[in-house]
């Protein structure tokens, strides 16, 4: 036997393995989500081995360097050049690097930090069998007022799961605005609304009301989820692709090479209306517009409030970010298709969201509806198809995400004997017990209501400007009268707040550690930073502004 | 660099409010005299401004320019003109006494009510509004001026909705339902028309691609700025809508009542005497100047809107029964006698408008902040409560009667000169306008004197027979106003020698000349 028979083996054996290439991942562009990844699966096995009494410093430190961590990849990916000259597609096409996607990761990275802080909170409640506890429910799978439950608070379990599961929601929320083609998309999406979902349930106080938000949730999102995955069939079915570069240049007419197997449909205009009408509907629910808003006011009511807080803030950003990337990369070749929709969606959710909420008689109910309000403004800056239209877009972001979860963080504040007293009628007076925190909420409110020398203003002015020079001029003047009505409900709480009389059996303030104290000073700087002098992170935003293609 | 004299009238009430606000609860008196102080060096610093302003020179003086926020084409720029002059030097002058009025207005209640008042807190929002009204004339960037104008609402609801009068006839609960309905009512109206202008002043922004006054002036007058017809139009009703509540002409004034009946007397002047005349100063920097052909379209609408201001003020005047109401109702008539001038595009209209708005705020403070004090000795509101008081408080019922001469234009009083130049630069232009809005002196003659003769002639009411008459403290602020009415009724010229050239100025931008005498064109 010679030894070339031998070699000829060799390479007939290999052949077919050289030809599959090894996926070519790029770990450093990637870093920012693997580090979080990485530290949820530590956390996982922190909850498996570690004893109960450290867990909850062992789940702080792991989670707070991985967010930490993570941010500064993010940093230091953008001062790199990532975010604008050396923008690229990563992964084998899956994900993008570039402005937006940074600019957005880091803004998630930041709210889950200080959101995070809020979730740890655990001096807000008063010690239950000589042990802290925080706003999550002793032991999850335990019934609701049953022996179970209370021999768990008896035993002063505590849930810090929730660390694992808010990493893997950001981990989630970071892939799902850079994501580049469709099945990227849809993973992510579940990778961050399944934690979402069980930490709805997990609320210490009123479980009840907690589980069924959840349920709630649950429900309405996987069917939001089947809609997007129908909608990228149909999409594969059009361009015979999932990736976002492929399905636009066939939405342009510059691809030729038919897909034999797709010879039928490819091309086909149904499939891509339809296709897309699903996808954006998807990202619409998980936006909470107007008319796929529906479990917004319910999840937000029920949720624990960081979570509501956090959700608020981090989902918002992570859903714009993807539906921008959608419209923009995808879809600019149908703009002419998608932009009358999308008045429509804009109006009906500035408007809706705005009377709707002058009715509301529970404060975490106004945030959802205002929340509702908010993301029909960012869909004005959305409908602008224009560079600034993004970079305003980008901005408002940052800007509201900070306002809301110091929004909430005010909320677990407030307490009576129930636990939060999220009740309207409760707040009445409070500016008198409370001076301080009534103040800080009126800060936050006024930002909402987007009163000038706030971030909220000029989040606001920022999407508006865009909307107006991209041709949407009618958009602004809805947008003006929704944030007069807005304004009303805004101003009734600080009303209630500052000019009502307190009532006697109301509720108390609690003095919180520095932990929520942090999370509320944080925006409350942030607010007025970016109210007073936003130069600089406009020209962040700004240059973040371009997608790459 | 020089130094940055108008920023510094700004920052220094604002300074001052950070500071009084900080001062601790225990030292209450502290922080009056402190937030008295940063007036007073406010006070000082507006007299340097109208010193070193020279009437003759350029048309913006002592201006300022900083980039700011480059996205949006802001700049931080402030200049004064004549008008800015005259109405910084009116704020810095009124905020001391609105100061020195209102000393005891937020002192804790006795014991035994539950009304809760921070003594600091007033004071602190009172230097607030002050920094920011004077932004707002100062500021030649519309952004920048856009920003004052709707901030400066907060502090102001904060002292109409936080601080009432001591008592009201209904009780302490009703009294607190009305102050927050009308701190509300004002917000929000104020609020509706600040948005409106926020639409148009994106628009602008669209059209002109940057917020400079000087620079979009320019480019308007030289051409290379060309707005469609249809396009300055909406863009001036939005900016004018704002003005116009703020102002506030019929029919957009039903805020004003209520915010001045609800507040105490010094907020009332603060409100009507202080932050109303932004409205009337934006229509005349910012309407006729960005847009001069819209402003001269809609002119005969807008005249039409003053007139009935005038009338319908001062016939609701006449009727009512509440003294604070009144005034406001005064204040709506006189509003439109400032429009009227305005819009009725003459020299002598405009500089009458100006020196309108001068004079009202001194005879406005000084007929209401008496009344405040009447009303603090009674403990009511209402006319028919009083009588006879000028046999018990011959001081106050002077002084009353003098602020009451002002507000109707008696001659040899400082608003009888701008009140004839506004009707003169009418009757130039639009006679028929005249004569209908010279009815509105006969009104205020009217409610004047009937108001005079019902609460300090006749018998003396039991309720009113032991009230003493002014104090110290009172007397120090009713009589420089007294002087000043008397003193800029004699002699006007100051004021007008400095607000005459800016007058010119705007009208040549609307490329409006006064009309020839008749005689001369019959020739």
């Amino acid at each position: 036997m010679s030894t070339a028979a031998v070699h000829s083996l060799w390479t007939t054996a290999a052949d077919p393995i050289s030809k599959i290439d090894a996926p070519k991942i790029e770990y450093g562009q990637l870093s920012p989500t693997l580090i979080v990844v990485g530290a949820a699966i530590i956390g996982v096995l922190v909850e498996a081995f570690v004893p109960r009494k450290a867990r909850y410093y062992a789940q702080m430190f792991v989670s707070v360097v991985a967010l930490a961590a993570a941010f500064a990849a993010v940093v230091a990916l953008a001062a790199d050049g990532y975010g604008t000259t050396k923008a690229r597609i990563a992964a084998m096409g899956a994900i993008a690097v570039d402005g937006p996607a940074l600019f957005l990761q880091g803004t998630i990275l930041l709210a889950a930090l200080v959101g995070l802080f809020t979730f740890a909170e655990r001096r807000l409640d008063p010690e239950a069998h000589g042990r802290p506890v925080d706003s999550f429910a002793a032991q999850a799978a335990s019934v609701p007022g049953s022996d179970s439950e209370k021999a768990a608070v008896r035993a002063g379990f505590t849930t810090t799961e929730v660390f694992p599961l808010l990493l893997f929601a950001v981990a989630g929320m970071l892939v799902f605005p850079a994501a580049n083609d469709l099945l990227t998309l849809f993973v992510a999406l579940e990778v961050f609304s399944l934690p979402l979902y069980l930490l709805c349930a997990l609320a210490r106080r009123k479980r009840l009301m907690s589980q069924e938000a959840a349920v709630k949730y649950f429900l309405l999102g996987a069917f939001a989820s089947a809609f997007t995955l129908f909608g990228i069939a149909l999409l594969y079915g059009y361009a015979g692709s999932v990736s976002y570069a492929t399905i636009a240049h066939v939405v342009d007419g510059t691809v030729a090479d038919v897909d034999p197997a797709l010879a039928d449909t490819m091309g086909n205009d149904a499939l891509l209306l339809i296709g897309t009408a699903m996808l954006v509907m998807g990202l619409l629910f998980k936006v909470g517009a107007v008319p796929f808003h529906m479990w917004t006011p319910d999840v937000y009511q029920g949720a624990p409030t960081p979570v509501t807080g956090f959700m608020a803030a981090a989902t918002k950003v992570a859903a714009f970010g993807a539906l921008l990337r959608v419209l923009y990369v995808i879809l600019p070749g149908l703009r002419w298709d998608w932009r009358p929709v999308m008045w429509g969606v804009a109006i009906v959710t500035m408007l809706g969201g705005a009377i709707v909420a002058i009715t509301q008689t529970d404060i975490k109910r106004l945030l959802a509806y205002s929340s509702i309000a908010h993301a029909g403004f960012i869909l004005a800056g959305v409908i602008a198809t224009t560079p600034d239209g993004v970079s305003s877009v980008l901005f408002y972001l940052a800007a509201y995400s900070f306002v809301t979860i110091g929004a909430f963080a005010v909320v677990t504040l407030v307490r009576d004997a129930g636990g939060e007293a999220t009740h309207l009628s409760k707040w009445a007076g409070l500016g008198r017990r409370s001076p301080l925190v009534a103040a800080v909420f009126a800060v936050f409110l006024l930002a909402f209501a987007g009163i000038p020398l706030t971030s909220g203003f000029a989040g606001k002015f920022a999407v508006f400007k865009a909307a107006a020079e991209g041709g949407a001029a009618p958009l602004v003047v809805v947008g003006v009268i929704s944030s007069a009505i807005a304004a009303f409900f805004y101003i009734r709480v600080i009303v209630l707040m500052f000019f009502s009389e307190p009532r006697p059996e109301g509720p108390t303030v609690a003095v919180p550690s520095p932990l929520t104290m942090t999370a509320i000073g944080v925006g409350v700087a942030v607010t007025l930073v970016l109210g007073v002098a936003p130069q600089y992170f406009l020209d962040l935003a700004g240059q973040a502004g371009v997608f790459v293609r | 660099m020089s130094f940055p004299l108008l920023t510094a009238t700004a920052a220094l009430p604002a300074v001052g409010a950070i500071a009084t606000a900080a001062v601790p609860a225990a030292q209450r008196t502290a922080a009056k005299w402190l937030a008295l102080l940063f007036s007073l060096a406010t006070l000082a610093l507006a007299a340097t401004v109208a010193v070193r302003f020279d009437p003759g020179g350029d048309r913006y003086q002592l201006t300022e320019s900083h980039a700011w926020i480059k996205d949006f084409g802001v700049r931080y720029e402030l200049g004064v003109d004549g008008i800015g002059v005259a109405l910084v030097a009116l704020t810095a002058l009124l905020i001391p006494f609105i100061i020195l009025a209102g000393w005891h207005d937020a002192d804790p209640l006795e014991t035994g009510s539950k009304r809760w008042r921070p003594t600091q807190g007033f004071f602190a929002l009172i230097l607030a509004v002050e920094a920011m009204v004077i932004l707002s004339f100062e500021a030649t960037d519309v952004f920048l001026f856009y920003i004052f104008f709707e901030a400066m609402l907060i502090p102001m609801y904060f002292l109409i909705g936080g601080f009432g009068d001591r008592a009201h006839e209904h009780g302490e609960q009703a009294a607190a339902t009305q102050r927050s309905y009308a701190a509300v009512k004002f917000l929000l109206y104020n609020l509706v028309g600040g948005l409106i202008m926020l639409a148009a002043v994106i628009g602008l922004y669209v059209v002109a691609g940057n917020f400079s006054l000087a620079e979009i002036a320019q480019a308007r007058a030289n051409g290379t700025l060309d707005m469609a017809t249809n396009t300055e139009r909406w863009l001036f009703l939005g900016f004018f809508f704002a003005f116009a509540v703020k102002a506030p002409l019929w029919p957009l004034h039903t805020w004003l009542p209520n915010a001045m009946q609800e507040s105490t007397a010094p907020v009332a002047v603060l409100i009507t005497a202080v932050v109303d005349k932004v409205g009337t100063f934006a229509m005349l920097r910012f309407c006729l100047q960005l847009f001069p052909e819209a402003s001269k379209w809609a002119t005969p609408v807008i005249l039409v809107l003053a007139v009935i201001s005038i009338i319908y003020g001062a016939l609701l005047a006449v009727g009512q029964r509440d003294i604070k109401r009144l005034v406001a109702y005064a204040s709506i008539s006189h509003f439109g006698f400032i429009i009227l001038g305005i819009f009725a595009m003459t020299s002598q209209g405009q500089s009458g408008a100006t020196l309108y708005m001068v004079n009202h705020g001194i005879s406005t403070a000084a007929l209401m902040l008496v009344a405040g004090f009447l009303i603090s000795r009674r403990g009511s509101r209402l006319i028919a409560d009083y009588g006879g008081v000028q046999k018990v408080a011959p001081v106050l019922a002077g002084t009353f009667l003098i602020g009451g001469l002002a507000t109707l234009s008696l001659p040899g009083l400082a608003p009888f000169v701008s009140e004839f130049l506004v009707l003169v630069g009418a009757f130039a232009r639009y006679p028929a306008i005249g004569i209908i809005a010279t009815f509105g002196i006969v009104l205020a003659a009217l409610y004047t004197l009937v108001l005079y003769q019902r609460t300090m002639t006749g018998p003396v009411k039991p309720e009113v027979s032991a009230m003493p008459d002014l104090r110290v403290r009172e007397l120090v602020v009713v009589a420089p106003l007294v002087v000043l009415l008397i003193f800029l009724g004699v002699y006007p010229k100051p004021v007008t020698d400095i607000v005459n050239p800016a007058v010119k100025q705007t009208l040549s931008d609307v490329h409006k000349k006064d009309p020839r005498p008749e005689v001369e064109a019959a020739k």
